[in-house]
């Protein structure tokens, strides 16, 4: 069995490389841009970058579920939220205040700190790729070990969208 | 394949949207950094997932994405509100219990 999986993983790196470099340069664009539409889109390409990487780890029933919510239906409310709030009388162009060095400062700072500790700790930790996860294996973890949280999280669920609706009913 | 390029990219991702929510002003683009952070930890959760060969990272990722969900929709619906009441959502013109 163990001739079958491919040690190197070199398409796998450069399959990763790619869509990495890409979501970056997304990322950063989502928080600079200024244009909150094209913000908007470039979080389109982080997000199916993300389900990308799932689908990389071998996660596929994430993946889908990533586009599924993320690209399906939580873009589609941002979009909304978007078109809903800009007030037409208004300049659009700033959407920025005025303390982005310090914020620049301080999330530098926090990547600093998280790439010391992260490769001193997970330096040489190599990821083993098997077989696929299956969704049985998920379905399983959720409905024996994780039923309680899941409950919780479906009432949470529940709450939050009657929250929504009763907030933003016009009556 | 080292887990740590899967690290620095997720830590890459939260910067980022650190850097969002403390620097832009308009409530839909803060909301939008939150999700870059959100995905951010999903990516450490499934990486972590792969290395262990467990899918316990890959439940608590979709306990993350589903929190996520009820979290976008009851921030636009603040923001909606806000919208309506305060013309603009401009966070910080949003001063009313400042004292």
């Amino acid at each position: 069995m163990s001739g079958l999986i491919a040690t190197s993983y070199a398409p796998q790196n450069v399959a990763f490389w790619i869509i990495a470099i890409s979501m970056a340069v997304a990322a950063v664009g989502v928080v600079t841009m200024k244009n909150i539409v094209h913000a908007a889109l470039a979080l389109v390409v982080v997000l199916a970058g993300v389900a990308a990487q799932y689908i990389l780890l071998q996660a596929e029933f994430l993946g889908i579920v990533q586009v599924l919510i993320y690209i399906g239906a939580v873009i589609v409310l941002f979009l909304f939220g978007i078109m809903l709030t800009r007030h037409p009388m208004r300049k659009t162009g700033e959407y920025d205040n005025d303390q982005r060095v310090l914020a620049g400062l301080v999330s530098m700072l926090i990547f600093g700190v998280l790439a010391y500790l992260l490769s001193d700790e997970f330096g040489g930790v190599k990821l083993r790729l098997g077989q696929p996860t299956q969704t049985s294996a998920i379905a399983d973890s959720i409905f024996r070990t994780y039923v309680v949280g899941f409950e919780v999280v479906s009432m949470l669920l529940l709450a939050a969208l009657v929250g929504a609706i009763v907030l933003a009913r016009r009556d | 394949m080292p887990i740590t390029q899967y690290l620095f990219l997720s830590a890459f991702l939260f910067c980022t949207g650190v850097y969002g929510v403390l620097a832009r002003r308009n409530g839909v683009l803060v909301l939008m950094s939150i999700e870059l952070m959100l995905n951010a930890v999903n990516i450490n959760l499934v990486a972590f997932s792969a290395r262990l060969s467990d899918a316990a990272g890959q439940v608590f990722a979709l306990f993350v994405i589903a929190i996520a969900a009820a979290e976008v929709g009851v921030g636009l619906a603040i923001v909606l509100l806000i919208y309506r009441n305060r013309v603009g959502v401009n966070l910080d013109e949003i001063d009313l219990m400042k004292g």
